[in-house]
């Protein structure tokens, strides 16, 4: 398939800055530190979130950075700036920046068990964190502990698996960051794929002198989506032949190849789907009684709760879909089975759970982050005024705007939608009217969204 | 589908879309009235959580806190009450935009502070009706311009 791209390596000063061994070091120390007070914050500040920079900055900052921001335009550039999983990868590598010379990894460096080389711990991982998640976005000691939990998992598994197993198998942020950088305008990619195959050592998979192998166990000529990459740049240093490079391209362009279409990776764009209505209805919407429900874990109630959270989840909206799939293959009289048409049409829901969830955030990022100012000042709620923030009042930003925002949001991810939908239909060899179905479930999801914001 | 059949499509998508936002749409509304609507406000619930107002009303609204110190803010209009426990506070507007308009508490209350949100309803509610017009024109827009010939 041939597609329009433009080589941003080209310009020099980004190749400079993507070969330079500082740049992973670099983003990272911009993180790492607001990390790090973010979990203080959480453990000793006070307990009042809007009031505590553990939640203001990490559930309303840095989820505005990435979900309206770095995904849609950058992809997995948060992963390449992740302060998660650096400890591990340092204590691992025994070096900060340059590598040792002739330095093998520290870790015990078992294979990742082949039965789980797909995304499903990351679906259950962040199924448990969205289950979760109003104690998790509102209490400033359980963030802290369940960010602290998230780092010292990744610090472990680094000691134990070869190269960055929890970013790639178990972080629940990877998995939806994965999903969604399909859309990004930007990819990594080799520049010449027989070139590649003439290098026999792939030192860009297995390391050199100049640096580690993909430390997200990707072999850079075989990749074809952004789903696995991680940005990192290892192999911009590691590859001889200067065949990396870093390209602009249209929007959602992984999404028009159907090669490598898998059910984990289904599941995936329907958790998030689901999760995207599921947090309009309950956090935003006027029903008290969701948001106490939610919040009181261990009652009778937040049992039921959690089984409808798990069932919308993982049954009933993906069951939904099936029938859609289902219905477009009677339509069709097509051989192909439902669950092959199941998993090729969920991947149009890519697009459309993106915009929902920048429709979501939108709502209560642009409403809350005037809290960012009083936070700035005073991290831990102890009454100090660091940079004379502290006392601004908050201040819904474009409160009234937001629906007039979120329509057309919704509607270009409705569009994205069918385009795709419409595009599975003709590669499964089937007459477009079989899509129908699906995009009549797609336009049933935007109206509902549509429902609870307008 | 060729590229004059497209720009056709999108055209007329588009004029659609715009007569859909923009058209009058007749009501058989009754006059405007004045109301006074009493809302109590606890940890982390508005009692009423959903209000029902006519476009063109006169709207006082009572609050009163059962517990913590809250706050009324109405996304849209900008009206912000705030009212200690056993004080009321009120607000008078006229309710000139229809829609459905969130309205959350304003003073940091605890936990669920930042979802303490309710919803003033000012009817008709043409957005919504002019959005779900406008999806499923784009719907349809949509697939007939990615509709590729069998």
């Amino acid at each position: 398939m041939t597609m329009n791209r433009l080589e941003l390596t080209q310009v020099p000063i980004v190749k400079k800055i993507l070969v330079s061994r500082w740049l992973p070091w670099s983003l990272v120390a911009l993180t790492l530190p607001v990390f790090v007070l973010a979990i203080l914050a959480g453990l000793f500040g006070t307990p009042a979130g809007s009031r505590n920079f553990g939640i203001v900055f990490v559930w309303i900052v840095w989820w505005a950075l990435v979900m309206l921001l770095l995904v849609p335009f950058a992809g997995r550039l948060w992963c390449a700036m992740c302060p998660i999983p650096a400890p591990g990868e340092w204590l691992q590598r025994r070096a900060l920046v340059q590598p040792r010379a002739g330095g093998r990894l520290y870790t015990l460096g078992w294979k990742w068990p082949k039965r789980f080389n797909n995304i499903w711990l990351q679906n259950a991982s962040f199924l448990a964190v969205a289950l979760f998640c109003v104690v998790i976005l509102t209490t400033p000691l359980v963030s802290a502990l369940v960010l602290a939990a998230f780092a010292l998992v990744a610090l472990a598994m680094s000691l134990l698996f070869e190269r960055r197993a929890f970013c790639r198998y178990l972080c629940p942020v990877g998995g939806f960051i994965g999903l969604y950088s399909q859309l990004a305008p930007v990819e990594v990619r080799v520049k010449d794929h027989a070139l590649c195959a003439t290098h026999k050592n792939k030192t860009c998979y297995v390391g050199s002198a100049a640096g580690y192998g993909c430390p997200w166990l990707v072999f850079p000529a075989a990749l074809d989506k952004n789903t696995y990459c991680g940005m990192c740049t290892e192999c911009f240093k590691t590859c001889p032949l200067d065949n990396l490079a870093l390209y602009a391209r249209p929007f959602g362009a992984d999404l028009l190849t159907s090669r490598g279409r898998r059910l984990d990776e289904a599941y995936k764009a329907f958790i998030m789907l689901t999760c995207a209505l599921a947090y309009s209805i309950v956090l935003l919407g006027p029903w008290s009684v969701l948001k106490e429900t939610a919040y009181a874990v261990g009652s009778v109630e937040w049992w039921v709760y959690a089984a409808s959270f798990f069932a919308a989840n993982l049954a009933i909206v993906p069951g939904l879909f099936f029938a859609c799939a289902w219905l477009a293959r009677r339509i069709a009289r097509a051989a192909t089975s439902t669950r092959e048409l199941f998993v090729a049409y969920a991947y149009a829901l890519v697009p459309l759970g993106l915009a929902a969830w920048v429709a979501f955030s939108l709502s209560f990022v642009l409403v809350n982050s005037s809290y960012a100012w009083q936070v700035l000042s005073d991290p831990f709620g102890w009454g100090w005024n660091l940079f004379g923030t502290a006392d601004w009042k908050w201040t819904p930003y474009l409160a009234g705007w937001i629906p007039l925002l979120q329509i057309p949001i919704l509607l270009v991810g409705l569009a994205a939608a069918i385009a795709l939908a419409l595009r599975a239909a003709r590669e499964l060899r089937m007459p477009q009217r079989a899509a129908l179905p699906i995009v009549a479930f797609c336009a049933a999801f935007t109206l509902a969204m549509l429902w609870l914001y307008v | 589908m060729n590229q004059t059949r497209r720009v056709i499509v999108i055209a007329l998508t588009a004029l659609l879309i715009l007569v859909a936002l923009f058209i009058p749409i007749p009501t058989n509304a009754s006059a405007p009235q004045t109301r006074t609507l009493e809302v109590t406000a606890r940890q982390f619930a508005f009692e009423p959580a959903t209000l029902d107002i006519q476009r063109g009303d006169t709207v006082t609204i009572h609050l009163e806190s059962l517990d913590a110190a809250h706050g009324l803010y109405i996304d849209g209009y900008a009206v912000d009450l705030a009212a200690e426990p056993g004080k009321r506070a009120q607000a008078t507007f006229v309710a000139d935009k229809e829609g459905k308009f969130k309205f959350r508490c304003s003073v940091a209350c605890g936990a669920l502070h930042p979802f303490m949100i309710g919803e003033m309803n000012v009817q008709p509610n043409f957005p919504f009706v002019r959005a779900t017009a406008v999806t499923l024109i784009a719907t349809i827009g949509a697939v007939v311009f990615f509709w590729r010939e069998e």
